[in-house]
């Protein structure tokens, strides 16, 4: 953990007050305060020491070593109550850089026809926004993350540029899947990467540790830490170990007045803002509006609509993995270079699936050596053995909104402050259990027709969540149908803005960071003309 | 395999933060330099070497040499390390000198290996915190198969240049093949 802050008092003034140092607040933080005005970001967590990412990296493949970054205990108990198991503290970090903290950095734009379910396919909800509309701000987005990519996958909407750094290239093992992906009319293409495939904007090359999900030591991978130093350059104030408890608003119940929060001495304060942006996760913000009801919002500050925790989603997994006769030289880096969007925009499956190439498929054997219960040459043996001819494809497979997966308060427990925990439920419907068996049939066909022995299959059965909270205060024009509007201010109160996946109405198949960006830029447009 | 000073080295690398007093330790014309000595005693890092003799295979040679280096860089900026490695190393060679009335050093790898597995060391989870059998893990066990197989040393016995922890860059995952010994591992 970094030194800690010394002082942490509200500040005298703020225009914006952003709730959360994760990428959808540190985005929003940095452009406003580069844009001449008074920010403050307050945050749950600590700020964790670029100094300590190797002894983090420790943590993560040695057994025995605990605290990689420091989730769990009393400040992040939670609860479940779905028919599916949520483990929401793998899902998440607290603390400067959010869950990019941990993220393995995949960044796509959301295809057109996601923002147009209802409309095309009578299913799910449109967003009140297009594609068109995002476009600039996926360009924005795509410079802000520093992303490595190629213009080559033809399934993708149009884009207006090149990326901002040339893709990785494709690994051995693609090439392997390319051959029978072609022959299975699948074409392949590249994954932009939020991982500097060269320095860029005085960040490292990807240095190859290979452990990129949870820790990247080198500091290649893109992380919001990047934003909050930009946001703190530019005169901004960050507040650590600063969990906000509450929302105040005004008499009328219009405008939200300060952001309450504790530090850790035990001491409450009060942040007043001209503006507060929520943008702590797809569970903390609905927890946080649910702490932060009134009078005025007996169900929940911005929750006039009742819809503040409904429709929660995550992406499902879906894989299949196997052995063949050669070596697919796997494990070397941490992260994915080719994937398949031949199933996304079709109707067989309806929910979008996007397939992924693994890099890291079967044992790594550093991991399995310090697990073993040998040494010497029986271990090398072991070694040997399990390493060297693994293949896996995995993916993604969208969920449609459903108003009964939703994020609510288990007042019969209590975290660190005495409020009460969220509590998740999240099951996963008939359409995307299908979804998940089509997905399993493709992958597994790819594989047989390598003539891999297919070892493992991740189906509806066994899927789970991605990590990726998304739809809890959904966006969209009718106040009675959505918690934000298109500009993704709260309907009920005119200086509340809210950033991140939640604000996603749908969330598609694709790994929602670069849309979380997107809308953050487009936010602190908005927000900046505001004020 | 002749372990080498440079293979230490490089699986310092995966550990980031001592890897400038492995560079001054291989840099070093003897082995007697002041800032690895300070680091560990002679007696532990004997204890060490002897344990490496077994749980590491025996295509490994130089292994005396790859340890000293290793462990020196490995505790040089860690003091709780340094404490576990010490002091685990010293209960190891106590129950050496109780069971068989000899220096854990002075016994041959078969009467060591039967040892470590008579304390369940093979079978003990890892815990820095726990009983002898898991701080042998974790102090000795691990932390000698953490350096050989995340270092490329190790690595390519099994057939990777680039295991996960090191620094090895990224142009291996694109090669067919493991690129010769003489090639930079990054």
């Amino acid at each position: 953990m970094a030194e800690e802050s010394s002082d942490r008092t509200p500040a005298p003034r703020a225009d914006v007050c952003v709730v959360g140092a994760g990428p959808a607040g540190a985005i929003v933080a940095a452009r406003l305060a580069e844009a001449g005005h008074d920010v403050v970001v307050l945050d749950a967590g600590p700020r964790f020491d670029l100094a300590d990412r190797e002894a983090q990296l420790d943590a993560h493949l040695r057994p025995g070593v605990n605290g990689l970054w420091d989730m769990g205990g009393e400040r992040d108990a939670y609860a479940t109550d779905g028919p599916r198991d949520y483990p929401l503290n793998a899902a998440r970090v607290k603390g400067v850089g959010g869950s990019t903290l941990h993220w393995q950095g995949m960044v796509m734009r959301l295809h057109e026809r996601d923002f147009e379910l209802r409309s095309r396919h009578s299913v799910g909800t449109d967003w009140p926004i297009d594609y068109a509309d995002l476009r600039p701000y996926y360009a924005a987005a795509e410079r802000e993350l520093g992303v490595a990519g190629a213009d080559d996958n033809p399934f993708a909407p149009p884009r207006e540029e090149p990326f901002p750094l040339p893709a990785f290239p494709p690994s051995h093992s693609d090439a392997i899947f390319a051959e029978a992906c072609e022959s299975l009319g699948l074409p392949t293409h590249s994954v932009p990467n939020a991982r500097n495939s060269e320095p860029y904007d005085g960040a490292a090359g990807c240095a190859g540790y290979g452990t990129c999900k949870p820790v990247c030591p080198s500091g290649a991978k893109y992380t919001a830490e990047r934003h909050i130093a930009r946001a703190e350059a530019a005169g901004a104030r960050v507040i650590d170990r600063a969990p906000v408890q509450r929302l105040v608003h005004d008499d009328a119940g219009r405008r939200v007045e300060a952001a309450v929060y504790a530090t850790p001495d035990g001491t409450e304060h009060r942040q007043a803002a001209r503006s507060v942006v929520l943008a702590c996760g797809g569970v903390e913000n609905v927890r946080l509006l649910l702490l932060s009801d009134s009078e005025a919002y007996p169900d929940g500050l911005a929750n006039s609509s009742g819809l503040v925790g409904r429709h929660f989603m995550d992406h499902c997994f879906a894989g299949a993995g196997g052995r063949i006769d050669r070596p697919t030289r796997q494990n070397h880096v941490g992260f994915n270079t080719t994937e398949c969007h031949a199933l996304y925009d079709g109707t067989d499956p309806l929910p979008g699936v996007k397939l992924e190439f693994l890099n890291y498929a079967g044992p790594s054997p550093v991991t399995q050596a310090l697990g073993a219960d040998d040494w010497g040459d029986a271990l090398l043996d072991d070694l040997r053995d399990a390493y060297g001819t693994h293949l896996a494809v995995g993916g993604l497979v969208e969920q449609f909104p459903n108003a009964e997966n939703r994020i609510t308060l288990d007042r019969s427990t209590t975290d660190d402050h005495g409020n009460p925990v969220p509590k998740v439920r999240w099951s996963v419907g008939p359409r995307t259990r299908a979804a998940i068996e089509r997905a399993n049939e493709v992958q597994v066909a790819v594989l047989e027709e390598l003539g891999a022995e297919v070892d493992w299959v991740v189906g509806p059965d066994a899927t789970g969540p991605a990590f990726h909270h998304m739809g809890t205060t959904r966006m969209g024009t009718d106040p009675a149908e959505s918690v934000v509007a298109p500009d993704c201010r709260t309907h009920d109160l005119d200086n509340l803005w809210i950033a991140g996946s939640s604000v996603f109405p749908t969330g598609g198949a694709m790994n929602p960071t670069l849309t979380i960006a997107a809308l953050s830029c487009r936010l602190a447009d908005r927000l900046d003309g505001w004020l | 395999m002749d372990l080498t000073r440079r293979d230490a080295v490089a699986a310092l690398a995966a550990t980031g933060g001592a890897v400038a007093v492995g560079r001054a330790f291989l840099d070093s014309p003897s082995t007697e330099s002041a800032a690895a000595d300070a680091a560990v005693p002679e007696n532990a890092l004997a204890s060490l070497v002897a344990v490496a003799e077994v749980v590491y295979p025996d295509a490994a040679t130089g292994v005396g040499d790859f340890v000293e280096t290793y462990v020196a860089g490995r505790v040089a900026d860690d003091d709780a390390r340094r404490a576990g490695v010490v002091e685990t190393a010293a209960a190891l060679d106590a129950t050496a000198r109780d069971w068989f009335e000899t220096p854990l050093t002075d016994l041959d790898p078969e009467t060591l290996d039967g040892m470590l597995r008579d304390l369940r060391v093979d079978v003990s989870d890892p815990d820095p915190d726990g009983g002898l059998p898991g701080r042998v893990r974790f102090y000795v066990v691990n932390e000698l198969l953490y350096a050989f197989y995340a270092s490329p040393t190790g690595g390519r016995l099994v057939g990777i240049e680039n295991p996960a922890g090191h620094p090895g860059g990224v142009e291996s995952y694109r090669q067919a093949e493991m690129s010769s010994e003489t090639e930079d591992d990054g």
